[in-house]
């Protein structure tokens, strides 16, 4: 078969003709995808909202969004089990880092995930068990409220994950602000100002 | 015959990794693991599949001077069709290829196969290019991800060979990267006389 001529008509028609197609397959594919990519999201928010309240089934009764004295969002999951917060630091040694952490009812960190990182593999990377209860760097149980959590190069008591300081240092920082979204969202929910937010350390 | 020649053609002649040197950019910034290696192998095969076999059968309705726009649009397409696929039903892999998949739209390996073959070809023979060509570039990304996983963290497919400890970093990190594939190159070069 010949080859259609270069004419306007004719790139007009098939390049048209190729787009809705392409447009209308897309449709379709899309139609098909959205419940399974909908379900994974719910399911892994669930499974890291149960893994950073140490429980197998929180139930998520209101979820709140926020955003921190600079500007990234904080989402707040209050569950049956305890409270949730999902917050940023932009400034990881490779970018954003996004961390969610559960708290008690005093505000202990009760566990944490780190959802997104960009940091180095083999270094910064190691923040995702570091922090973990019994390892090096352990926060768990401890209450930003009390003292604000800085690795202990800046004076803090928090081991940072060895030649990364700057991932460790973001990493606390997230936790904190996850910490002050934690108190304001108590402090709004029963009117107490015993645990009012603080002042965001300066970096 | 014809047609198993030109699998193996993809294969090792014109390996797209060693060889052509195209898609240089996927290969070395997914390779870090031999499964992601393989992972983007294998989802840039399913896009070089079937654009070749698209672009193969309606080569002669396209009109020459718009035939790479119409090219791009599918490619895209198939592109994003597969980006959702896989963020439905293999959410994981997702998660670590993430940004690379959607370049696989401007890889110049897809582009350059439906031009260089598609484009002159039948659906059958483009078809075995698809094939031979995306397994060339998966086994390549195996390859090199399979080296800079066992020099760098001691492991193979997450399976450990020795202890992490004894790992050179380098390897996981960017310049390792570079690194292997220029070994690897050279390797196949002398090995395999092309």
């Amino acid at each position: 078969m010949k080859k259609l001529p270069s004419t306007l008509p004719n790139m007009l028609c098939v390049l048209t003709l190729i787009s809705v197609i392409a447009a209308g397959a897309l449709a379709y594919v899309n139609e098909v995808t959205a419940g399974p990519i909908e379900e994974n999201k719910a399911r892994v928010l669930a499974e890291g909202i149960n893994s950073v309240l140490g429980v197998s089934d929180a139930k998520v009764e209101s979820t709140t969004e926020a955003e921190d004295a600079n500007g990234n969002p904080v989402i707040l999951y209050a569950t049956d089990k305890g409270v949730a917060v999902q917050a940023i630091d932009p400034n990881g040694f490779g970018g954003k880092l996004k961390v969610l952490v559960g708290f008690d009812e005093v505000g202990a960190i009760k566990g944490y995930t780190v959802l997104e990182h960009a940091e180095t593999p083999g270094l910064g990377a190691k923040a995702g068990f570091w922090f973990q209860k019994g390892e090096k760097g352990d926060i768990i149980g401890k209450n930003p409220g009390e003292k604000e959590l800085t690795v202990s190069k800046d004076g803090g008591d928090v081991d940072a994950i060895t030649a990364s300081t700057i991932t460790s240092r973001a990493f606390l920082r997230a936790v904190n602000v996850a910490f002050h979204a934690y108190a304001a969202g108590a402090a709004n929910a029963d009117g107490q100002t015993g645990a009012s937010p603080q002042q965001q350390p300066k970096n | 015959m014809k047609y198993f020649s030109i699998l193996w053609n993809g294969i090792l002649k014109e390996n797209p990794t060693f060889v052509l040197l195209l898609g240089m950019c996927p290969t070395l910034g997914t390779t870090s693991s031999a499964i992601n290696g393989m992972s983007m192998g294998l989802a840039t095969m399913a896009v070089l599949i079937f654009s070749n076999l698209i672009i193969s059968c309606i080569k002669s309705l396209i009109p020459d001077m718009v035939r790479i726009p119409s090219y791009i649009v599918v490619i895209a397409s198939l592109v994003t069709a597969l980006q959702m696929i896989m963020q439905a039903f293999t959410p994981e892999v997702y998660k670590t290829l993430g940004l690379f998949i959607p370049l696989i739209v401007v890889n110049c390996i897809i582009l350059g196969r439906a031009e260089a073959f598609a484009a002159k070809h039948g659906p059958i023979e483009s078809l075995c290019d698809g094939i031979g060509i995306g397994l060339g570039f998966t086994i390549a990304l195996t390859l090199l991800g399979g080296i800079r996983e066992l020099l760098g963290t001691g492991k193979l497919f997450d399976t450990v060979i020795y202890s992490e400890n004894y790992g050179m970093l380098l390897f996981v990190l960017a310049p390792g990267a570079f690194i292997a594939l220029g070994y690897l190159i050279a390797i196949v070069k002398k090995t395999a006389k092309i």
